[in-house]
């Protein structure tokens, strides 16, 4: 939003003549560069030596690194501005790096902008906005397959097999689901493409305790299927509970690195961040 | 007291007059509406879209005519409609290229947006009198009465008659017909689900894999669709006359803002809610009243002059910003 400010950003509050409602961040001009294959060896998805920030801003992430490997949960963890959120959309394709690397599959994917790393293989569900609130559930989860040309019903069986509660409320508009509701058709929704691969921008932000409990339950059940996920967490004691892995950031490096069971048991990670 | 009689002139002097131009209203409204929820702004130049896509379908009219086609009793101008579709999407397209695409991909404000479709309001409506002049022009050649008064008083014994003129009817047959296709493709193919979730959630729908440029071509061919048929409708109802264009923008405006931004279903209610109150605003009750029994004397029981037809979609414009800025429908503007 280059032009916040115009006529001292007066007219910009009028919905009587201009609509804010969902309006887009994302650079959607941005054309993808080469794909590239990646060296041999490489975990699933790494994130190796990220450097970078928002635009023209200053660096945020600082030789960062973040890999899953499949069939496993990996968390990113960290005190509040450290960076977490930041990290994930740099794995997908939101911000420039400065330098280091993005492969996903053996294939180096840097030069891709965010909407063919989706067709990549990506499932990404955002921390917020992540639904379309006036159209009803089911048509949430068809948006989710638009890139497929296949017959999805059956993937939108299994999103049904594992949020239950979606497949009673699916003619009724997501806008109007509690906020558990509308996190389970926001997962449901980027299921639908089939990803390789699930990243989940703090699935648990804003809800109540047991909806989160029920939430990680449906993560944990998505990871058995074999699809890798990595999610950034808030509620870091129960992230790492379920862990394969986690990353502990702190100003935008990578501080701990072990699984989940490690980091708890470190004392530095538990005095430091756990709260003893 | 003759309810019988009051009843056919409230027909003929209320009833059917406004429910036609209630039609052509939902109409340019169902575009305006379009264009806010979708490219976000309020598109000034939605009347003079309606007059250019007139004016072409004239042209394609007239030579029609001069080729002798005829689907006589309907005019020629339907038969003519989809040319000036065409010629109207290919301007707007073209309109979008050069002015909207830039700010939309530098990702401006929407009110720059709207600022933007002033300058267009005023090209396009140079554009369209400098192509067919600023005279009035009537090009509605098919059969004029579907239900003439004679036929009708010597039908029915009623000293009332009834006049229901083909513009009239054709006008609501198509808007019918335009507002169906318009809903079913809205919700159920696939195009249109992906301009719902684009007017939702535009980074989502990137992220979906829709592609941002299709959609925005796609809404305003449509767009252009609604503003050409409602303006080949309105023309055919009344008369062509380019300046009518410009004026008829305020109860478009009154009629979306009155539905809910955003919201189709509120443009169709608010056109009709703008244009009966215009109509019964400014209709003379004094004989509806005096067949109904009651004595007038010499009163008009006339509200406004015609004159002042405007001032009413004004009001209604205050009263809902001031008590339901949202409108009836919820639509996107709260």
């Amino acid at each position: 939003m280059s032009d916040t400010g115009t006529f001292g950003g007066r007219g910009s509050r009028d919905a009587s003549i201009v609509n804010k409602k969902g309006r887009g961040e994302i650079d959607g001009t941005r054309r993808s560069g080469p794909v590239r294959p990646a060296p041999a060896g490489d975990p699933f998805l790494i994130g190796e030596n990220m450097t970078g920030g928002y635009g023209r801003g200053p660096d945020i992430l600082h030789n960062c690194t973040i890999a899953v490997e499949k069939g496993e949960i990996a968390v990113i963890v960290g005190p509040n501005g450290a960076g977490k959120s930041t990290a994930m959309k740099a794995l997908f394709g939101m911000l420039n790096l400065r330098e280091g690397s993005v492969r996903l599959n053996g294939q180096d994917i840097t030069a891709l902008n965010p909407q063919d790393r989706v067709k990549a293989g990506m499932g990404f569900v955002p921390q917020v906005n992540n639904i379309f609130p006036s159209m009803s559930v089911e048509e949430n989860l068809e948006m989710g397959a638009f890139i497929r040309n296949d017959d999805f019903r059956g993937t939108m069986e299994q999103v049904y097999g594992l949020f239950p509660i979606l497949k009673d409320k699916r003619h009724q508009a997501a806008g109007e689901l509690s906020g558990g509701q509308r996190q389970q058709v926001a997962v449901g929704r980027a299921l639908m493409t089939q990803p390789s691969l699930l990243m989940l921008d703090e699935p648990t932000a804003g809800v109540s305790p047991i909806v989160m409990d029920e939430l990680f339950d449906r993560i944990i059940e998505i990871a058995r299927t074999g699809l890798p996920v990595l999610m950034v967490e808030q509620n870091a004691k129960q992230a790492m509970n379920i862990a394969d892995k986690a990353y502990v950031l702190v100003q935008g490096r990578n501080a701990h690195t072990g699984t989940g069971k490690e980091l708890m048991e470190n004392d530095e990670v538990r005095r430091t961040f756990l709260g003893g | 007291m003759d309810i019988l009689n009051a009843l056919v002139a409230f027909l003929n002097f209320v009833f059917i007059p406004a429910a036609a131009y209630g039609a052509q209203l939902a109409l340019g409204a169902l575009g305006v509406t379009l264009i806010y929820g979708i490219l976000r702004f309020s598109n000034f130049a939605h009347g003079d879209t309606m007059a250019f896509g007139a004016a072409i379908t004239i042209f394609a009219t007239w030579a029609l005519q001069a080729a002798g086609v005829s689907i006589y009793p309907l005019p020629t101008a339907l038969l003519a409609l989809p040319i000036g579709i065409a010629g109207t999407a290919l301007m707007v397209l073209a309109t979008d290229r050069l002015v909207y695409r830039y700010y939309r991909q530098k990702k401006s404000d929407p009110i720059i947006l709207v600022m933007a479709s002033v300058g267009v309001m005023f090209i396009m409506n140079g554009l369209t009198r400098v192509l067919i002049g600023v005279d009035e022009i009537r090009f509605d050649d098919g059969a004029r009465f579907v239900i003439d008064v004679r036929s009708f008083r010597e039908w029915s014994g009623l000293t009332e008659g009834l006049a229901l003129r083909t513009t009239q009817l054709i006008t609501l047959v198509v808007a019918v017909l335009v507002v169906g296709v318009l809903f079913w493709f809205l919700n159920r193919t696939r195009s249109g689900k992906a301009m719902r979730a684009y007017s939702d959630n535009e980074d989502l729908a990137l992220l979906s894999g829709i592609d941002p440029e299709k959609v925005v071509r796609l809404t305003w061919i449509i767009a252009a669709a609604l503003a050409t048929i409602a303006g080949v409708l309105y023309g055919l109802d009344k008369a062509f006359k380019p300046f009518n264009y410009f004026q008829i923008l305020l109860p478009i405006f009154a009629a979306a803002i009155v539905g809910g931004l955003g919201s189709p279903i509120g443009a169709i209610a608010g056109g009709f809610i703008v244009a009966f109150s215009e109509v019964a605003i400014t209709y003379p009750w004094k004989k509806v009243a005096e067949y109904l029994g009651f004595d007038t004397g010499s009163a008009m029981l006339q509200l406004m002059s015609t004159e002042y037809k405007f001032a009413v979609s004004f009001v209604i414009l205050i009263v809902v910003l001031l008590f339901r800025p949202t409108g009836l429908f919820r639509g996107k503007a709260y």
